[in-house]
């Protein structure tokens, strides 16, 4: 009756940093995130895939990484949101979301900006409507939206600069 | 001014929270701490035969299992209204969701573990999760009426009748008597953080880590609790990853703080959002209006009869009816008025504030009422308001603070922004709607700021800032009257045993009450400038001024660093200012104080529905808040716009849903709908009005719940406008949109009967 957890050494990248670890098979790519490596700008939620909170960048496109398992992150190449910055400088994404008034509580903020950094990957030039279908699934409680598509907009309009 | 107030300052704190930096509750990581999980039933009223925890406590990792059994007895209970809420269920439980005990554990895992593994013996009892359930003769008793000595209505489930009014309803002549009753559902505050809570013994007190919103009051619980003096409670209250009222009042900080005694560690608990659901909520309401108009549309009486669905235990929720139902005649004259509300418990998740307290349900019922009654008056809904709204200074409620702004400009402005006049478009409707809310009518901030030798600043205030932006506006003060640029200040918030107190925040209180306290700190610094200044130059006080980074002698200028630098003298220091701002209770008033400001807010809707399926398509949403001053423009747009986002969730798609056994089938993300960037109208725009009539810094006034209040009545009046179809319950469900469609006699408005036709000849 008492779960014997059997963990698993995996090899992953984290913001361009080899690690490894030994993950059980019940753990998520969200609580190695946090919990094992102690990444907490990742969030957490409604941990069923709904809400967006835990948006991280699996080999180049973004999940939910509540849903990812740890061992299927075996072998791949992560990136959150710690992992933007390269010189403790703000993205001109990060930027534009301060400057357009995106952010209020901040929680849902760093999935939203991973969220928003794979749109402009799909859709260099997005309209209102790409946006908000793109963005639909990261849940802000503050209704932050028409600011948070300023913001992409925003960034789009400096990168043309 | 100097500028920087009514600017568009960025957040402060912004760059940690794009950037992850930020650590909410949930992300501090203390050594040795151990994981926390509750142990609930799977029904709301229960009988607790027996627990059995052994099975529990053989999981490995497992430090303690706790039960009402190993808390001091008769089990403690709290609450900030009454203190009825035990810290574990104590023989019954009374919602779903109520923990029974709760297990900490080395990991998450194995609490989890031995969470499912603590076997409850128990007895499912009869219950009551309606409000005509509530109230139904010989209806299960929610409260033991042991809890309420005294009380004539301890043998009910009426927790307390509110009673309010003037004038005489029976005497007034009407020509029309409109009457309708109007429901509100049960919606939760879905914070995207989840609750989080820590509680670490600290030699001989303890340290309660909370995402919440009032901390000092917590730090009094805290210490009525344990018997601890208030010196040995520290509250640490990161900011709360949004609030909205679920996070002002104590919910598990007394239980991980009585497991963190017991197992002499650190204790976490990280709600799941599940548990959020069943952690608070708002009311539900049933809320009878009956008006008397003239036929020229004037009111000459309301008459309301409100009841308000609370949890099994109170909460704030009965000051919620009290101050809700208490503005049930809105902004308007009305010569004679009667109110009943009652607070009805029931074996549900305990409802608490949640944005607007308890207006949102108020001004639903009340203006679809307004709506109606225009209808049935043939007068425009837009003229029936302004012939009725209350003048800038008159006293609309005896007794009371009288209106404190033009709010007719509000009105016309929404009016205009909406295109009130423009002719409307095949198939689309219009709706408008205004909200009043009171602002605090008590308070108590307190504020002291420290301008340092270099002439950089560090300020403390006891606001937790939760999204509002509460820390920008302190600073945006701060740079303003003492000169300093934003990025040379710091702001220290959220710890009860460094920041001086403060009553809480809610209300929309901060920047007027917190933003006095600051405001009046920065003076008394000033002072003491224009002191330091006249003992060096020689000369009186009178003669110099300080402001804006400067001070002003007879001859010239002098920056303030260089007056503090000379007069501070080689030993340095710095120049300390203090500043309090109360708002003193009234004895003898309904509400035991007036109302320190009033959030005033006019919505005004464009909508078309989708006669085949009842899906309502916003076309344009307009918000105008009365907010005195705006202290940071951007700030303001964000509230007002995300108030008006949280208010379609309501209006349009939130709803707790009941089994027969009380517990709450949609919990969770997956059937609990909120709003997301595909729910927004095409067009929403918000506007302000300024006069600088408010009683905050620079004529500020509270803002932030206005944008929320009449949105459902707005969008509601639009369907009726498009469809002539009246619908008086929320939300508006396609579902029900579709049904009152399908249930209406025939098309009542031209607009209706534009679409019917179009719709025929599409057939």
């Amino acid at each position: 009756m008492t779960p014997v957890t059997q963990t698993r050494p995996i090899r992953l990248t984290v913001n361009r940093i080899p690690r490894q670890l030994d993950a059980a098979p019940h753990h998520t790519l969200l609580s190695l995130l946090r919990d094992d490596l102690g990444l907490t700008g990742t969030k957490a939620c409604c941990l069923v895939g709904e809400c967006g909170a835990c948006t991280v960048s699996l080999n180049g496109r973004i999940v939910d990484s509540c849903l990812v398992l740890a061992v299927e992150a075996d072998g791949a190449e992560v990136t959150t949101i710690e992992g933007l910055s390269t010189d403790g400088q703000l993205t001109r994404l990060q930027q534009a979301f301060l400057e357009q008034g995106a952010v209020q509580c901040g929680y849902c903020s760093p999935g939203q900006v991973m969220a928003a950094r794979d749109l402009l990957a799909q859709i260099p030039h997005p309209t209102v409507g790409e946006i908000r279908e793109g963005m639909v699934g990261n849940l802000c409680r503050c209704g932050c939206y028409e600011q948070i598509t300023d913001a992409v907009l925003a960034a789009v309009e400096a990168a043309d600069r | 001014m100097n500028g920087v107030v009514g600017t568009s300052a960025q957040r402060v704190g912004g760059p940690a929270r794009v950037s992850g930096a930020y650590r909410y509750v949930g992300d501090i990581r203390l050594q040795n701490v151990l994981h926390a999980k509750l142990v609930t039933l799977d029904c709301a009223r229960a009988r607790i035969r027996s627990i059995d925890t052994s099975a529990a406590e053989r999981v490995p990792g497992v430090r303690l299992v706790m039960t009402a059994a190993d808390l001091p007895q008769p089990v403690p209970r709290f609450g900030p209204q009454f203190s009825d809420r035990p810290v574990l269920a104590v023989a019954e439980t009374k919602y779903h969701g109520e923990p029974v005990a709760a297990v900490a554990a080395d990991t998450e895992h194995a609490a989890e573990e031995a969470a499912r593994l603590v076997r409850v013996d128990y007895e499912e009892l009869p219950a009551v999760f309606t409000i005509a359930a509530a109230l139904a003769p010989g209806a299960p008793l929610v409260q033991d009426p042991a809890l309420r000595p005294g009380d004539p209505l301890a043998g009910t489930n009426v927790l307390r009748e509110h009673r309010f009014g003037w004038g005489d309803i029976d005497v007034p002549p009407s020509d029309l008597v409109v009457e309708g009753t109007y429901t509100f559902p049960m919606v939760t505050h879905f914070a995207i953080e989840p609750h989080g809570f820590m509680a670490a013994p600290d030699g001989d007190g303890v340290v309660v880590w909370s995402s919440i919103q009032h901390p000092y009051w917590l730090q009094k619980t805290i210490a009525e609790m344990l018997r601890l003096p208030l010196a040995k409670v520290q509250v640490l209250a990161p900011d709360p990853g949004g609030g909205f009222g679920g996070k002002q009042h104590a919910k598990y900080e007394p239980l991980v703080t009585f497991m963190a005694l017991r197992a002499g560690r650190p204790v976490r608990l990280i709600l799941t959002l599940e548990e959020t659901f069943q952690a608070g909520r708002r009311s539900s309401t049933e809320i009878r209006v009956r008006t008397g108009f003239c036929s020229d549309g004037t009111i000459a009486f309301r008459e309301v009869d409100a009841n308000y669905l609370l949890g099994a235990y109170a909460d704030i929720a009965d000051r919620v009816v009290d101050k809700g139902s208490y503005f049930s005649c809105g902004p308007y004259r009305v010569p004679a008025a009667r109110i009943v509300a009652r607070s009805v418990l029931s074996h549900t998740p305990p409802s608490t504030a949640f944005r607007g307290f308890g207006t949102p349900q108020v001004v639903w019922a009340a203006e679809s009422n307004m709506n109606e009654a225009a209808r049935l008056l043939g007068i425009d809904p837009l003229e029936l308001r302004l012939r009725n709204l209350a003048r800038s200074g008159e006293a609309f409620i005896p007794g009371d603070t009288p209106a404190d702004g033009e709010w007719e400009q509000t009105v016309r402005k929404a009016a205009q922004l909406i295109g009130w006049d423009r002719p409307m478009p095949a198939g689309r409707g219009r709706g408008i709607a205004v909200g009043i809310k009171s602002g605090p009518t008590t308070g108590l901030s307190y504020s002291t700021v420290r301008l340092l030798a270099d002439g950089s600043a560090i300020v403390y205030a006891g606001t937790s800032d939760m999204g509002q932006g509460a820390r920008t506006v302190f600073n945006q003060i701060v740079a303003e009257e003492l000169g300093i640029p934003i990025d040379r200040i710091t702001m220290v918030m959220g710890d009860t045993s460094v920041v001086p107190y403060d009553q809480q925040t809610s209300a929309s209180r901060s920047t007027v009450l917190m933003g006095n306290a600051v405001l009046q700190a920065c003076r008394e610094i000033q002072a003491k400038l224009r002191a330091m200044a006249a003992r060096l130059h020689g000369i009186t006080d009178s003669a110099i001024e300080v402001g804006h980074g400067t001070i002003r002698l007879p001859d010239r200028q002098i920056p303030i660093t260089a007056v503090l630098k000379r007069g501070l003298g080689p030993l340095g220091g710095e120049v300390i200012g203090n500043g309090e701002s109360r708002k003193e209770a009234q004895p003898g008033h309904p509400l035991s104080g007036s109302a320190a400001f009033y959030e005033f807010n006019c919505t005004a809707v464009e909508a078309e529905v989708d006669e085949g399926t009842g899906e309502i398509a916003l076309v344009r949403h307009v918000s105008v808040s009365d907010v005195g001053k705006m202290i940071n423009p951007l700030q303001v747009r964000g509230q007002e716009e995300g108030a008006a986002v949280q208010g379609l969730g309501h209006t349009l798609m939130e709803h707790y849903i009941l089994d027969e056994s009380g517990r709450i089938r949609n919990l969770g993300a997956i059937d609990y709908r909120i709003p997301t960037s595909m729910d927004l109208p095409l067009d929403l725009r918000s506007d302000v009005i300024e006069n600088a009539d408010g009683p905050g810094p620079y004529g500020a006034k509270g803002m932030s719940e206005g944008g929320l209040l009449a949105v459902a009545a707005a969008v509601a009046a639009a369907v009726t406008d498009a469809t002539g179809a009246v619908i008086r319950d929320l939300p508006l469900t396609p579902e029900r949109v579709w049904r009152a469609l399908s249930e209406r006699p025939r098309p009542a408005t031209a607009a209706g009967q534009r679409l019917q036709l179009a719709i025929a000849a599409s057939r």
